[in-house]
């Protein structure tokens, strides 16, 4: 190797700017904090917290540390991003498919949709559906029963809970199945590719998937039960629900408004991934006898995927990112909880703040990390 | 004659070098945000986004309150008039951040004076323009009429990043009661949460929850509890490490107090210079060197008193002609029953 200044040295000069730009940055703040009798530090993160959380999934309260209300306010933000790209992707193949549909209404009922949904800000959204909806829901009192057990209120929706027994063999009859459903479905591809007889895999699936929790329940003694949500008055006019699950308003409010707006973008995917399989592949398989559910299935999507894999990963990291608009309803998210509420108690605001942009940029690492290796998995492998 | 020339250059030249370097060194003396004020010719001062009686701006974009009026009293006293003020509407979560990072001179924003915003994060405090305590408000219909009656599983709105929410845990868990804190970053949507029927309680400053009140679909539906569960002193802020600067808000504030204490209004203040009483002429520059260690002149008070008014026409103006706190409790004077204490200007 021969280098010469003349190809490195823009390089290099660009190199030692930002090292002085960070330089400079970080001195700047480190003289300013000086002056101000800021200290900076990371210890806050062990002391105890002192203030409570709405909603959290690990078991949190004031007397926990920052560390850990920084750990419930992370877990929500996965958990609403998690349900939204779900809902999303579902919703969004459905119309992004819709789109195609030679049904003139379904078609343009689609089309509507999206220009709607992806044409207004997506704050203006959530304060509807949270504002708007939430003055539509009927108080806890008022609530009519869905199917007898579930109770969608003001205070938010209140579902059964299960209560188990022996849950552990439960679990381990619905892994015994799907580690066979593997198996049969491996053995039946290797005897088609080579002997070319068909083996109804999914009837053997649904069935195995139904027959082996059922045997736990009859001899392994799994029992389940439900745990209905009961009506309680604290006062003359003011009620919850206890016993059960309750989902507070604030996460259906946020899951919904995400997964209605990115889902208009996943939909304009789909559709062009779709479109974007040659018309002549689809005659193609048409001609050699496919039924175009098979031509769907096994012509169409997997070229189509390719195509819709990449620009869905980017709505993914919108969504996650977009989650953090929370803090606007009270949804105890990362940026509520930890560069919210605990900025404002500890005043360590660079600490906080890059912790907090850490982490993003972790979560949009990991899940663009795992849809390239997804999209590698069903790239088209050159023989 | 171009030898005379050169020689008198060297003399301008070296008078501007002294020149300079006395003004230079005045104004250091000053303080580097008195000097910034005054050549930008404003005060930047952050308040809240809209509290009927603190800080709350009319359509027209005019704002007014008694947290404002410590605001335009600086203004009056560092720029001779109190209409020289730049207001930036900050959420709780924001204030701290706007002051030490130096968008912001003054916050004057119903702000809590507690050991740990004095003490940590590069803030001084310079006096307390309200004294409040933090209470619960709830529907009438529910018939509480006491938090005794509170009980496990009651939902609190509030807002994030205040005082309230560590005191709102304390009281709770004092009692036993398990309760849902709905936490909301503006006050706007607490109420609105509230309101609408999301919480059984709304829990704030008793001074912000009169306020807020006004803002409901109906006031009358809803009470203000009688027990006030802590202590909740409201005071004007400055950046730690401008020892001037900081002074001159203090004892602007403590003009407005100390006036009302002699009975200098806005509309007798001109008249007051020829009083008897030397309490009196210091007040209102008549007397004394008043202004020379802030480097301001000597009637920086009595702009104050003749713009802004003393803090009891403050009060009466903001908070209780607008129904908001008719009574005046604590932020009554000490004279009177209250505990409104400043000390002396002299």
């Amino acid at each position: 190797m021969n280098f010469k200044l003349k190809d490195i040295g823009p390089q290099l000069m660009t190199v030692i700017a930002v090292v002085l730009v960070f330089g400079f940055f970080t001195y700047n703040a480190q003289v300013n904090m000086e002056n101000r009798g800021i200290d900076f530090g990371y210890g806050f993160l062990s002391q105890e917290s002192s203030f409570d959380v709405q909603f959290s999934l690990i078991e949190y309260d004031g007397s926990h540390s920052y560390f850990r209300a920084y750990l419930v306010g992370l877990l929500n933000t996965i958990l609403v991003s998690v349900i939204g790209i779900i809902l999303a992707t579902i919703l969004g193949v459905i119309v992004g498919i819709a789109r195609l549909s030679p049904n003139y209404l379904i078609n343009k009922f689609a089309a509507f949709y999206v220009e709607f949904f992806r044409n207004i800000p997506l704050l203006l959204q959530i304060f509807f559906w949270y504002f708007a909806a939430l003055r539509a829901l009927p108080l806890p009192q008022d609530a009519e029963a869905m199917f007898g057990i579930s109770y969608l209120t003001i205070k938010g929706l209140y579902v059964p809970a299960f209560i188990w027994q022996n849950f552990n063999i439960f679990f381990y009859s619905i892994v015994a199945a799907i580690i066979a459903i593997i198996v049969i479905r491996t053995r039946a591809k290797k005897l088609q590719e080579n002997e070319g007889k068909q083996t109804p895999v999914l009837l053997i699936s649904i069935g195995l998937i139904l027959i082996l929790p059922l045997l736990s329940f009859l001899i392994g003694g799994v029992r389940l039960s439900f745990e209905i949500p009961v009506l309680k008055q604290l006062a003359t006019t003011s009620f919850i629900y206890e016993g059960g699950v309750s989902l507070p308003p604030e996460l259906i409010a946020l899951a919904l408004s995400l997964s209605l707006y990115t889902a208009t973008f996943i939909a304009e995917c789909v559709r062009a991934g779709i479109q974007g399989v040659g018309k002549g592949q689809k005659e193609a398989a048409a001609s050699i006898g496919l039924t175009p559910n098979q031509v769907l299935k096994l012509v169409v999507m997997p070229q189509a995927l390719r195509i819709i894999i990449p620009p869905t990963t980017n709505q993914y990291l919108n969504l996650t990112k977009n989650s953090s608009l929370a803090a606007a309803i009270a949804y105890p998210d990362l940026v509520l909880v930890f560069a919210g509420t605990a900025l404002m108690q500890t005043g360590k605001a660079i600490e906080i703040v890059s912790i907090t942009m850490f982490t993003y940029l972790s979560l949009s690492i990991s899940i663009s990390l795992f849809m390239n290796w997804y999209n590698n998995k069903i790239a088209i492998t050159e023989k | 004659m171009f030898k005379y020339l050169k020689q008198l250059t060297s003399l301008v030249a070296m008078v501007a070098v002294l020149f300079t370097f006395t003004t230079e060194s005045m104004a250091a003396k000053k303080s580097k945000t008195l000097k910034n004020t005054q050549k930008k010719g404003f005060v930047r001062c952050g308040v809240s986004q809209g509290l009927p009686g603190f800080s709350n701006a009319d359509a027209a974009g005019n704002w007014t309150g008694v947290d404002v009026d410590v605001c335009r009293a600086v203004a009056a006293a560092v720029l001779g008039d109190a209409n020289k003020v730049k207001f930036t509407p900050l959420s709780a979560k924001e204030r701290f951040t706007a002051l030490t990072s130096g968008e912001i001179d003054i916050l004057s924003r119903n702000t809590t004076w507690t050991l740990s915003r004095d003490a940590d994060i590069g803030l001084t405090f310079v006096g307390v323009n309200f004294y409040d305590g933090q209470g619960f408000m709830v529907r009438k219909s529910s018939g509480i009429t006491s938090t005794s009656q509170f009980k496990n599983g009651i939902s609190a709105c509030t807002n994030i990043g205040t005082t309230t929410e560590l005191n709102m845990r304390d009281f709770f868990n004092s009692r036993g009661i398990s309760y849902e804190p709905v936490a909301f970053e503006k006050a706007d949507e607490v109420v609105a949460a509230y309101d609408a029927g999301r919480c059984d309680t709304y829990t704030t400053d008793k001074s912000g929850l009169a306020a807020q009140r006004t803002k409901m679909k109906n006031p009358d539906e809803h009470i203000v509890l009688p027990e006030t569960i802590s202590k909740e002193p409201l005071g004007p802020v400055v950046r730690q490490g401008d020892a001037v600067w900081e002074d001159i808000v203090r004892w602007s504030l403590n003009t407005m107090i100390e006036a009302e204490e002699y009975g200098i209004t806005s509309a007798n203040a001109d008249s007051m210079k020829t009083s008897e009483n030397p309490q009196i002429k210091r007040l209102v520059g008549a007397e004394g060197e008043m202004g020379a260690a802030f480097g301001l002149d000597n009637e920086w008070n009595l702009r104050i008193i003749k713009q802004v008014g003393n803090y009891g026409e403050s009060y009466k103006r903001n908070i209780a002609d607008t129904g908001i706190l008719p009574d005046r409790g604590p932020n009554q004077l000490w004279t009177k029953g209250g505990i409104l204490y400043v000390p002396p200007s002299r």
